[in-house]
């Protein structure tokens, strides 16, 4: 029974120790990771710039406000007004699309996603490896096609600035690696770069809370150190009659 | 008692004519005398209530923002995460709570399996404590469909759908319980009734029941000696202390380091890697899309990992639902002469670690896609858990147990 | 258990500190739970300023804007109106708009506006809350002396051009004018003064 005791101690640290991470991302697919700094405010307005250039033309993200983002993200009102709203929407109003919902699923064969939450449910480091793996793909209708995210139904709307890349396959026809024919405005580097700057602000936009939340941690953390402490001491002291 | 006092004096006497407070006061706290010698596992009863209370006031707040449909109310819990002022931090305490409840319920049953907390005189306290558990589970699991997010609704279905295993009634009886053919707007407004109503009102009855029992027969503590066999000329257990002072300055200390941890899950990791808010629940329900891996939330993977062990799906259900009747009958099935596992032999104490082991075992594979390796596992781990209930009136009689002392062991710091 | 040799000094001390130290921490925990019932950001949006495009309103009209779920009346005077309103004063409780409450400084005057031809007043009776009726024309149902303005149907208040409360009636008040100020020549902003206050 012993013996069994070991072999069953041996068996779950193996499984505890089997990587968790493989868990959260799913699928077989190698992602980057991209490092995701709050703290980077010139980072995070290029990007909420590039959500509002790029994405926001057919995605919505109807559960954040502009201005709680502007004034998140230390953006003043006027700059929100004449370079990052481009629906005609007021500066408290969330940032819905302008296109018709109806018309993007006549269009891509699916609604675009609400993008408020996607850095959460999809992970910051899929994004930043989906927003760089399109590839020429003449089978498909939008002309590319994603090695993250196979027959996605978006084109590649960041093309201008990354350029085309094309696939190269194995035997077996999987992409084993992506090549850059016609490059963008961007070096690959800048591209890669702005990216991750567009990741960080979805990474932002997903939580918004998170700014406070880092700010308090570490005050609320003190105090109820403090608090153990004083009522540790009048345990001790309470305890001196116990014997 | 019951005599009306013309002599009492002040407010307390006044109340006390009306109403037995300072009776209450004593015989639940003042002199409510309990074992001296309870060390680190006798923290989490106490902190049961805290997150209790926690789950009570976060939750009825979220209520004032939340909407009961299906069609507003995956955004209406984003609006409290944005709109509301500290709404973020009202839901992260509810949502943390849920799973720090768990943990602090298994911690807290842990203990009683160590110590013999179980045993005679204290069987009710486990039933009561047990039932607890059960109406605890369903809270969790009616509450989780409520961010109407792509776990909550697959897991939703999948839980409903086991109860369509029952022979003869099961399909009707799951649409019953969904009050449609999927799960809807219908299953979102009664589980929101029974989360927020129901079930907390049978929780908060039963655990008043747990305490009235405890305290009635007196705690077990670490050496499962009954400190009321050894009284002082006042009647007062040798062993005991006043629950207030000495416990209640010890328990604050507890919540002090608990709420330490807690607070450190809500400001830094909220979502705890997609253990406690998982990442499929941030894409909001679609009742035609189901997600690549769902898992149900951790604390019930120990259970899911029984249920898939079973090919059948019937009889899998039958297990499951086994796995945690078996813990009512525990006081039953253990034969052993002494209480704690400090007198215990090697036999009893190698079971239990057995049973963790299975249990964080299960546990893992419960949240993993099932491979061949795993279902092996599974199956394995679901045998060893039932092992350790099935076997015990045999390996509990068997073990070779040491003399309990006396007195308790207290040495003072 | 014995009791001697307790400092209860120090005992007592460390149990008002934990207490301090607790109560604290309790006050701070409140305040999430209190200030999350504040109007929350959508609410405050919803009651965000709202512009109003007055450069189609002729003398004598009338626009309604809504402004935090309440109307606000923009309307714009005659002359002639204008030149009746100081012959009133006697008639009224608060000619001189000396309530404090019910119009910002800027529009304590007789005209009770920025701009005197136009009147943007809060169009809630500040009796009971109904919402009066606008009445410009002279005479007619309201009695031969009627110089136009406004009548609430609830409890027969009036209210002058300016919004002035008549005597006699049960509204205690004046019209509350809101905050508001001109963006340009006929664009103005209900809800936000000049400085920004709200």
């Amino acid at each position: 029974m012993k013996k069994m005791t070991i072999k069953a101690f041996a068996a779950t640290a193996m499984l505890m120790l089997a990587p968790v991470a493989g868990f959260a991302s799913g699928g077989g697919v190698h992602l980057d990771h991209v490092k995701i700094d709050m703290g980077d405010k010139a980072s995070l307005q290029r990007g909420f710039k590039l959500f509002a250039n790029y994405c926001l033309s057919c995605h919505a993200a109807s559960y954040a406000r502009y201005n709680r983002t502007a004034s998140d993200l230390g953006i003043s009102e006027i700059l929100l007004k004449e370079n990052l709203i481009f629906t005609g929407a007021k500066v408290h109003s969330p940032m819905h699309v302008a296109m018709p919902a109806d018309g993007a699923k006549d269009w891509f064969g699916k609604t675009p996603p609400d993008l408020s939450v996607i850095a959460r449910s999809r992970g910051t480091d899929w994004v930043y490896t989906y927003l760089r793996s399109f590839y020429l793909d003449p089978k498909k209708a939008t002309g590319t096609n994603n090695t993250v995210f196979k027959d996605v139904g978006m084109p590649h709307v960041l093309w201008e600035l990354q350029g085309w890349q094309e696939a190269e396959h194995d035997e077996h026809g999987e992409v084993t690696h992506l090549k850059l024919v016609e490059p963008g405005s961007m070096q690959p580097a800048e591209y890669d770069a702005a990216v991750r700057d567009l990741v960080n602000f979805l990474a932002y936009l997903g939580e918004p809370a998170q700014l406070e939340r880092s700010r308090l941690g570490p005050w609320v953390l003190l105090f109820l150190l403090l608090f153990s402490f004083v009522a540790y001491l009048l345990k001790k002291e309470y305890w001196k009659d116990v014997h | 008692m019951g005599d009306f006092n013309p002599n009492a004096k002040g407010l307390m006497g006044w109340i006390d004519n009306r109403f037995p407070l300072t009776k209450m006061w004593n015989e639940h706290l003042a002199q409510y005398y309990a074992p001296k010698n309870f060390n680190f596992w006798y923290f989490f009863g106490s902190l049961a209530l805290l997150v209790l209370v926690n789950q009570i006031v976060t939750g009825i707040w979220l209520t004032m923002h939340y909407k009961t449909d299906g069609a507003l109310a995956f955004a209406s819990v984003e609006y409290i995460m944005r709109d509301v002022d500290w709404g973020w931090l009202i839901r992260y305490m509810h949502s943390t709570g849920a799973s720090a409840f768990f943990i602090v319920v298994y911690l807290h049953m842990f203990r009683g399996l160590m110590y013999g907390s179980y045993r005679q005189p204290r069987e009710l306290i486990w039933i009561f404590g047990m039932i607890i558990y059960v109406a605890l589970m369903a809270e969790a699991f009616m509450g989780y469909l409520l961010p109407w997010g792509q776990m909550s609704y697959w897991g939703a279905q999948v839980i409903i759908s086991l109860f369509g295993a029952i022979p003869y009634v099961g399909d009707a009886l799951s649409e019953w319980i969904r009050g449609d053919f999927v799960v809807s707007d219908a299953t979102l407004n009664r589980f929101f009734a029974f989360h927020v109503i129901a079930v907390p009102i049978v929780l908060l009855g039963l655990v008043v029941a747990h305490i009235i029992a405890l305290h009635e027969v007196g705690s077990n503590n670490p050496d499962g000696v009954e400190i009321k066999k050894n009284k002082d000329e006042n009647g007062i257990p040798v062993d005991g202390i006043p629950f207030h002072p000495y416990y209640s300055v010890k328990d604050i200390v507890g919540v002090g380091v608990f709420l330490f941890f807690f607070a450190a899950i809500i400001f830094y990791a909220p979502e705890m890697g997609g253990w406690f808010l998982e990442h499929d629940n941030f894409v909001p329900a679609d009742p035609l899309t189901t997600p690549p891996n769902i898992v149900p939330l951790w604390y019930f993977t120990p259970f899911y990992a029984i249920l898939r062990a079973v090919p059948d799906k019937f009889l899998g259900v039958v297990a499951m639902g086994a796995a945690i009747v078996v813990l009512f009958l525990l006081p039953w099935l253990d034969r052993s002469p002494v209480k704690s596992i400090r007198y215990r032999g090697w036999i009893y104490k190698i079971a239990l670690a057995i049973f963790v082991v299975s249990f964080f075992a299960l546990g893992y594979i419960g949240t993993q896609h099932p491979t061949p390796t795993l279902t092996m596992l599974g199956r394995t781990f679901s045998v060893l858990y039932f092992a350790f209930f099935i076997l015990m009136p045999w390996y509990t009689k068997m073990d070779k147990t040491k003399p309990v002392p006396d007195r308790v062991t207290f040495t003072k710091h | 258990m014995a009791n001697d040799g307790v400092d209860l000094k120090r005992r007592r001390f460390l149990t008002a500190a934990t207490s301090v130290v607790g109560g604290v921490g309790a006050v701070y925990l409140a305040v999430p739970f209190v200030a999350s019932m504040q109007p929350s950001a959508r609410a405050k949006a919803a009651g965000a300023p709202v512009e109003a495009d007055i450069s189609k309103l002729e003398p004598g009209q009338m626009m309604t804007v809504e402004w935090r779920g309440v109307p606000v009346w923009i309307v714009r005077r005659s002359e002639a109106t204008l030149a009746d309103l100081p012959a009133l004063n006697s008639q009224l409780r608060d000619p001189d708009s000396d309530n404090p409450d019910q119009q910002p400084s800027y529009c304590k005057n007789i005209n009770r506006s920025i701009k005197p031809e136009y009147l943007i007043a809060v169009g809630i009776c500040t009796h009971l809350g109904c919402s009066p009726s606008y009445h410009p024309e002279m005479g007619g149902e309201l009695g031969a002396d009627w110089k136009g303005g406004f009548f609430c149907p609830c409890h027969g208040s009036r209210f002058d051009l300016s919004g002035r409360v008549f005597q006699g009636v049960p509204a205690p008040t004046n019209l509350r004018v809101p905050p508001h100020h001109y963006l340009t020549e006929s664009r103005v902003l209900v809800g936000l003064d000049e400085k920004g206050a709200a």
